[in-house]
């Protein structure tokens, strides 16, 4: 931990002051791409804002422009000023440009790995970054190899004494399980396992890490969170948008790759875990790991699982292509837009319980949330009448957008016959805590700074990720007919609806 | 939505605000009742700050002022009109100021918590005083006093758990600077130096805290730029030194062996400070020690 304890000016219970995270440098590969701008350097600033950032950092681009220190010191600019969350302050800026360096060059150019070779040196003797490097690889995973490869040809991650050298990778963590291993194989030759942060910027989110709260720190929640009183629980992910201009990045991934894999099977882990014994990461981990291991998609996989793929349509008031349709998209394409599962987890806490976990894409509108589903009353002492309009109990977990917790249950109608109806309960994020949380994408940055870990999945997550999906990606394969279409701007398609109707269960309209 | 009621009571107010809530079919997600005491002169800034901080935190804001005249209550309550909680001013005349608490307390937000602010004259015991004997936390400003070095003083005398002070928020920034300082360079400290402006309160408070934490006598060196410009931490191998100078915004920062680097280090407005004390509801120990430390330098 970067924190010494015998620091005599941090105490415990001094909470004003914030984690400042050590000196360091952040080396961005692929640094004109869009995450990039749109994220990464907005990020890095609205740390500095909060004052997080140490004084002693330095941040390096390194892609394929012909720019100087001062042409990605603009571009940074841009991005800041056009991204941020916070104001733009001059005195800020002033901070950081000060660390601010460019190298140019392609991936298989030595001479450009000696040039960062030096620039990183530089910075450390002028900024006194004190040898701590993270590398963040915001690039294909094709290009792994060859940037890794050449990290380590040109002595880029020799520790110097006391600093560190940390990557940082984006999903998709391969395309399966056997991916997934080559790729974890071409990182670790360099870097430790304790060295290779992997970005899910869902678990970023404030209110992902909410639900470890709602969970744990409450203890109303906690005895109602099994198979005694749930009868299944829905995981979405919606956009309503489609594939944009990313054609060359989607087909053949399709959604099950794409979100399932990661997103939603970790929002399942922190769903369905055992508590575990503190927030340290490798108990966190421990436990997601066991549920993971516990969790499979059951039976037939075509009664259990769901795909389709979006034709052209309306969607949010405006005519949308479908998928076949789109740029670069191959005519035959098989790839799902549109994926949705059922995980049965083997536990004595959810044995029983489905899990119903889907991605897709062009729906009615963009959120995601999990809710879980209670089971009816046993008895209930009115007339089937009054309770005609009586659902079931639902407590569902906002995630974006509009986050908050939303707990449903039944109430009287005013007047004189005894009718109940299903009434909302709203907690919103924004209504009791408006000050405007940190992006993700700042919480994983600082983390990986400070060396925290709780929220990054490790490789073996990963593979037990694969290990779910790859027989229903297998399957999918094996079936010569193509995903059921379903016009743009709706649910999704009819076989999604049929599967969850065989379990006497309903899709909520989210 | 604005209602102004005349010669009042709290039943009409709580009922009045209740039938504005609906009408404006706000959800309620307000976390917490902040009383802010002023007087007439100085109404108008106390509820410009109170309608900022709001919107930072969603709450009742409650703005007391006290006026002269027969005893009666006025109330305006506003609802919506781009504030997430409500906000209600009351105007206590004569003797009614004196049974404050009793006009306050069914006003309060149930179970949640409530915190004054005095953003001029503060009491001299602010936990005895009638509105703060209602509250959790109890914030006042000495920078606001005639005398803010003096004030600073008497509230570590009178201080009870809850209460704080904005010469303490004011230090945040030096105070993380410092500790980020030891953090990458972690030598012993053997003396200490600020430098300040003459009397300056942030200064005491600051050294106050210093010797607490480093156990080591910290001097207070004289200088004509305003607030605090210095801090210089000695170790056996070298100074340690966060200087702003004449800036503003920026400060030099230096530790030995590194090259001297820029830091962002801005005087924060009055709502970072009041968004910042709003985050915690629970008593500050670490200024309480601090504050204590102040009394023991001073009868020392």
């Amino acid at each position: 931990m970067p924190h010494s304890s015998n620091n005599p000016l941090r105490d415990p219970q001094d909470r004003r002051l914030p984690q400042i995270a050590g000196p360091c440098v952040l080396v961005i590969f692929g640094v004109t791409g869009d995450l990039s701008r749109k994220k990464l350097m907005p990020a890095v600033y609205d740390l500095a804002n909060r004052g997080m950032l140490p004084p002693g950092f330095g941040l390096v681009g390194f892609a394929r422009r012909d720019w100087q220190d001062q042409d990605f010191a603009k571009v940074v600019h841009d991005a800041v000023k056009e991204n941020s969350r916070t104001p733009f302050r001059e005195e800020v800026w002033e901070q950081l440009l000060e660390g601010i360096r460019f190298v140019p060059g392609t991936f298989d150019s030595d001479e450009s790995f000696d040039k960062l070779k030096d620039t990183i040196c530089e910075l450390d003797q002028a900024r006194g970054t004190g040898g701590n490097h993270a590398f963040y690889l915001s690039i294909p995973p094709s290009s792994f190899e060859v940037v890794v490869s050449q990290l380590k040809k040109h002595g880029l991650t020799e520790e110097e004494q006391g600093g560190w050298n940390r990557v940082v990778i984006e999903k998709p963590f391969g395309h399966d399980l056997e991916s997934a291993k080559e790729l974890n194989a071409v990182v670790s030759s360099l870097f430790e396992p304790q060295e290779v942060f992997r970005i899910d910027h869902y678990l970023g989110k404030e209110t992902v890490q909410n639900m470890l709260a709602l969970r744990f720190a409450n203890q109303m929640f906690e005895p109602l969170w099994n198979n005694h009183y749930v009868s299944h629980v829905q995981i979405t992910m919606a956009e309503d948008i489609g594939i944009g201009g990313r054609a060359g990045y989607y087909d053949g991934i399709g959604a099950a790759r794409d979100v399932i894999q990661n997103h939603l099977l970790q929002l399942l882990a922190l769903t369905a875990m055992e508590e575990p014994t503190s927030f340290e990461a490798s108990q966190l981990r421990a436990e997601k790991q066991k549920v993971l291991a516990a969790a499979h998609v059951p039976g037939d996989l075509s009664q259990t699982t769901a795909r389709g793929q979006y034709c052209a349509g309306w969607q949010g008031a405006q005519q949308v292509k479908g998928y076949l349709e789109e740029d670069g998209v191959d005519a035959g394409s098989s790839t799902e837009t549109f994926a949705a599962i059922r995980v049965d987890i083997d536990n004595r806490r959810w044995a029983g319980v489905p899990f119903y976990l889907r991605a897709a894409k062009r729906m009615p509108r963009r959120v995601t949330e999990v809710a879980l589903s209670f089971k009816r009353a046993p008895h209930l002492p009115f007339t089937a009448t009054d309770t005609e309009e009586l659902g079931t109990n639902a407590l569902v977990m906002r995630i974006q957008p509009d986050e908050g917790v939303t707990l449903r249950f039944g109430a009287k109608v005013p007047g004189t016959q005894m009718e109940i109806r299903e009434v909302s309960m709203d907690f919103a994020y924004g209504g009791s805590f408006t000050e405007s949380s940190p992006e993700a994408y700042e919480r994983l940055i600082l983390d990986v700074m400070l060396g925290d870990a709780p929220l990054f999945p490790q490789q073996e997550e990963v593979e037990l990720s694969w290990s779910i999906l790859d027989p229903v990606l297998e399957h999918w394969a094996a079936q010569p007919d193509q995903p059921e279409p379903y016009e743009s701007g709706t649910w999704g398609p009819q076989n999604a609806v049929d599967m969850l109707a065989r379990d006497g269960f309903a899709w909520r309209r989210p | 939505m604005i209602i102004e009621l005349k010669n009042t009571t709290t039943r009409e107010v709580a009922s009045e605000l209740l039938r504005a809530r609906r009408n404006v079919g706000s959800a309620s997600g307000m976390v917490l009742t902040l009383l802010v005491v002023s007087d007439e002169d100085h109404r108008d800034d106390a509820l410009q700050a109170a309608r900022a901080s709001a919107t930072a935190h969603p709450s009742r804001v409650i703005v007391v002022t006290y006026a002269d005249g027969t005893p009666q209550l006025d109330a305006q309550i506003q609802v919506g009109e781009g504030i997430p909680g409500d906000m209600l001013a009351l105007t206590m005349r004569g003797e009614l100021a004196e049974h404050a608490g009793s006009v306050l307390l069914p006003l309060l937000l149930p179970d949640s918590p409530t915190i004054v602010w005095w953003p001029h004259d503060a009491p001299d015991h602010p936990s005895q005083d009638p509105v703060g004997k209602l509250a959790d936390r109890r914030i006042t400003d000495a920078a606001s006093a005639a005398d803010p070095q003096e004030a600073l003083i008497a509230r570590a005398r009178n201080h009870t758990p809850g209460d704080t002070d904005l010469t303490w928020t004011r230090l945040t920034r030096w105070r993380a600077l410092l500790a980020a300082a030891l953090d990458q360079y972690p030598h012993t400290v053997t003396g200490a130096l600020v430098r300040s402006a003459p009397d300056n309160a942030p200064a005491l408070l600051l050294m106050a805290w210093l010797e607490e934490r480093l156990g080591v006598e910290v001097k207070n060196e004289e200088c004509t730029q305003a607030g605090v410009s210095e801090v210089r931490l000695t170790t056996k191998t070298g100074d340690i030194v966060i200087n702003r100078g004449q800036s503003d915004s920026i400060a030099l920062y230096n530790v030995p062996g590194q090259p001297e680097r820029k830091v962002a280090l801005r005087r924060r407005p009055l709502t970072d400070l009041l968004t910042e004390e709003l985050q915690r509801m629970d008593a500050d120990d670490v200024f309480e020690a601090a504050v204590g430390r102040i009394l023991k330098m001073k009868d020392a």
